[in-house]
């Protein structure tokens, strides 16, 4: 399966202090992290925190102000045969809408030597055969995007960068890019995609690096980030609630009456502590459960300082989305 | 639209080349020949050195018996014949333009700078492309204009012979003009898109070729009518040395108010080498 030494051995997006500035705006402020090979990662931030920047600066199509980042230990330019090395998919459209996919595909190709044959495979391989001679301009955003991917793994990349891929796709298009995205990760290689939704990331990667406002949040597995995001709030239904109620409050610790059937939503205290405290008083507990936070909320939590320096149109809309 | 599989794992490609400019030249070449936009202006160009040669030569050979001796000993038959230049530099000099800043107005630029992220390569690959393709189609244009236009000159016993001096001269110089014209406005293309770029200004896609063709047609056929606020003596001392005048030069049939035709040509070619040299410097330094 995997080529001659696979892709195990240093393959990866290293960004040292990264920095970039447009006039006087920052996008990208002092970033340093590393994407490892093998593993899909995520790369998460509200709209407009330096996602699509940042992958334009790993990709050399915008000069860093400030700092470094590479691509297996070169600089994406010094690479001789770029598109073997690193598969793109830019959020902005890259294509020629008066040219047919085959042939923008086959002028990308041409530039590496790769064969025509190779063309015919991935637009086979993304399903855009039937539309393959048809004008880009006439595609719909989906196809777009179809061909967009086909570009990025014409070479047979051991990196993929992708920008927000599943942008426009049908739920089809979106469960096939998720698969296929851990596939080709399975096979050793760097895999960074982007994008500004939680959930989407939970399904896919494994590691995620957060940024707000140009800056690293945190770089962190998803499963350490589950968990961090979880066991804040316990569910526990007792006959005798109001009782239970009086005995679990305290400073830190709010209850409230979930439902009218004895359920309690703690916050504050740990499952164990919660039936530790009421074994001590002999009242009766009939569940007892730890909540998963939603991803969703958890990860606004992560941004929110970095969104609250936002106008007043984003705070209020972020509250509305937490209450 | 199919539906791709959800378990096929992605084909292995076994070719491991680098990106050299040969490679780059065949792209170039795909990158051109897939576009209607290469097609129509070549067409055009092509059909405006024939018809027009052909239309301008049959009027004044309609005319002939009715002009006067000074009318007569002024007309050089290359004249109307090469006619047809003034319109297809237009063709030639804006599908130049478009070579480029299409790519910029589309997008497609991302695409080819990812795919050569050294830059330059592609710069190369579309002007030597685009001025091979140019040459090609324009040398057989300009002689098939010529024999047209001289046989429909023979009946008035008018005609020249391609041997006779300076006619070989002018005639392929029309094509190495019409050729250079068109890297002229790659050039320029290429220009206007960085210096858009560089003033923060996002432009919009049509301005993006627009401001191209305004810069080209400026330069080509706003400046020299411009000239004319001037002195007399600067205006005659300075018109020669704008690249359009300059160019033409080659073509001169008449000794006159302009450069001499190879000093003249050579100056044209300046220009356009002026042109594709800060193209280049922009191109490697500006974010795309």
């Amino acid at each position: 399966m995997v080529r001659d030494g696979g892709y195990g051995e240093g393959v990866l997006i290293e960004a040292r202090n990264l920095t970039k500035d447009y006039g006087d705006k920052r996008a990208v402020d002092d970033l340093t992290f590393t994407v490892q090979p093998g593993v899909v990662t995520g790369f998460l931030g509200p709209n407009g925190s330096g996602k699509s920047t940042t992958i334009r600066l790993i990709l050399g199509l915008d000069r860093a102000s400030g700092g470094d980042v590479t691509v297996n230990g070169k600089h994406y330019r010094d690479h001789p045969a770029p598109l073997h090395e690193v598969g793109a998919l830019l959020e902005a459209r890259s294509v020629h809408s008066g040219r047919s996919a085959a042939n923008h595909l086959l002028a990308l190709a041409q530039t590496h030597g790769i064969p025509r044959r190779r063309v015919d495979e991935l637009i086979d391989f993304v399903g855009l055969h039937d539309v393959a001679r048809k004008r880009v301009g006439q595609f719909s955003l989906g196809m777009g995007q179809r061909l967009g991917i086909a570009s990025a793994l014409l070479g047979d990349p051991a990196t993929l960068i992708l920008d927000e891929p599943v942008n426009g796709l049908d739920p089809e298009g979106i469960h096939w890019i998720r698969n296929l995205l851990k596939s080709l990760a399975a096979e050793g290689r760097t895999v960074f995609v982007s994008s500004h939704l939680m959930s989407e990331m939970a399904l896919t990667a494994e590691q995620i690096i957060v940024i707000g406002r140009g800056r690293l949040i945190t770089d962190i597995s998803v499963a350490e980030f589950v968990r961090q995001a979880s066991g804040k709030v316990v569910h526990v239904r007792s006959p005798r609630a109001a009782e239970l109620r009086a005995v679990l409050d305290a400073p830190g610790v709010t209850v409230r009456e979930a439902d009218d059937r004895g359920l309690l939503e703690v916050t504050g205290l740990s499952a164990s502590e919660i039936g530790d405290a009421a074994i001590e008083q002999g009242i009766a507990i009939h569940e007892l459960t730890p909540q998963q936070a939603s991803l969703e909320e958890a990860f606004m939590t992560l941004t929110r300082e970095e969104v609250e320096y936002k106008p007043l149109a984003h705070a209020a809309e972020k509250d509305e989305v937490a209450a | 639209m199919s539906t791709a599989s959800t378990t096929t794992p992605l084909p292995r490609l076994s070719h491991t080349g680098g990106v050299t400019q040969l490679r780059v030249f065949r792209s170039e070449w795909t990158k051109l020949r897939s576009v209607r936009s290469t097609r129509w202006s070549l067409v055009a160009a092509v059909g405006f050195t024939i018809g027009i040669a052909a239309l301008a030569c049959a009027v004044v050979s309609h005319h002939w018996p009715h002009m006067s001796a000074q009318d007569r000993a002024d007309f050089h038959p290359l004249d109307p014949n090469l006619a047809g230049v003034q319109l297809a530099q237009l063709a030639l000099g804006v599908l130049g333009v478009l070579v480029i800043t299409a790519e910029y107005s589309t997008g497609m630029i991302r695409a080819s700078m990812t795919a050569v992220p050294h830059r330059l390569p592609v710069l190369w690959g579309k002007a030597v492309v685009y001025g091979i393709v140019t040459l090609a189609l324009m040398v057989p244009s300009v002689l098939i204009a010529f024999v047209v236009g001289e046989s429909i000159f023979s009946g008035r016993h008018i005609n020249v012979a391609f041997t006779d001096p300076g006619v070989a001269r002018a005639v392929i110089g029309a094509a190495l003009y019409l050729t250079v014209i068109g890297l002229f406005g790659l050039g320029l293309g290429a220009i206007v898109r960085n210096t858009a770029g560089a003033l923060g200004v996002k432009a919009s896609a049509l301005r993006n070729t627009a401001g191209g063709i305004a810069l080209f047609s400026g330069l080509m056929f706003v400046l020299p009518p411009l000239m004319n606020v001037l002195p007399t003596s600067w205006n005659n001392a300075a018109s020669p040395y704008l690249p359009l005048s300059a160019g033409q030069a080659i073509m001169s049939t008449t000794s006159g108010n302009h450069l001499s035709p190879w000093v003249g040509f050579g100056l044209l070619c300046a220009y356009a080498a002026a042109a594709l040299a800060i193209a280049s410097v922009l191109l490697v330094r500006r974010d795309t």
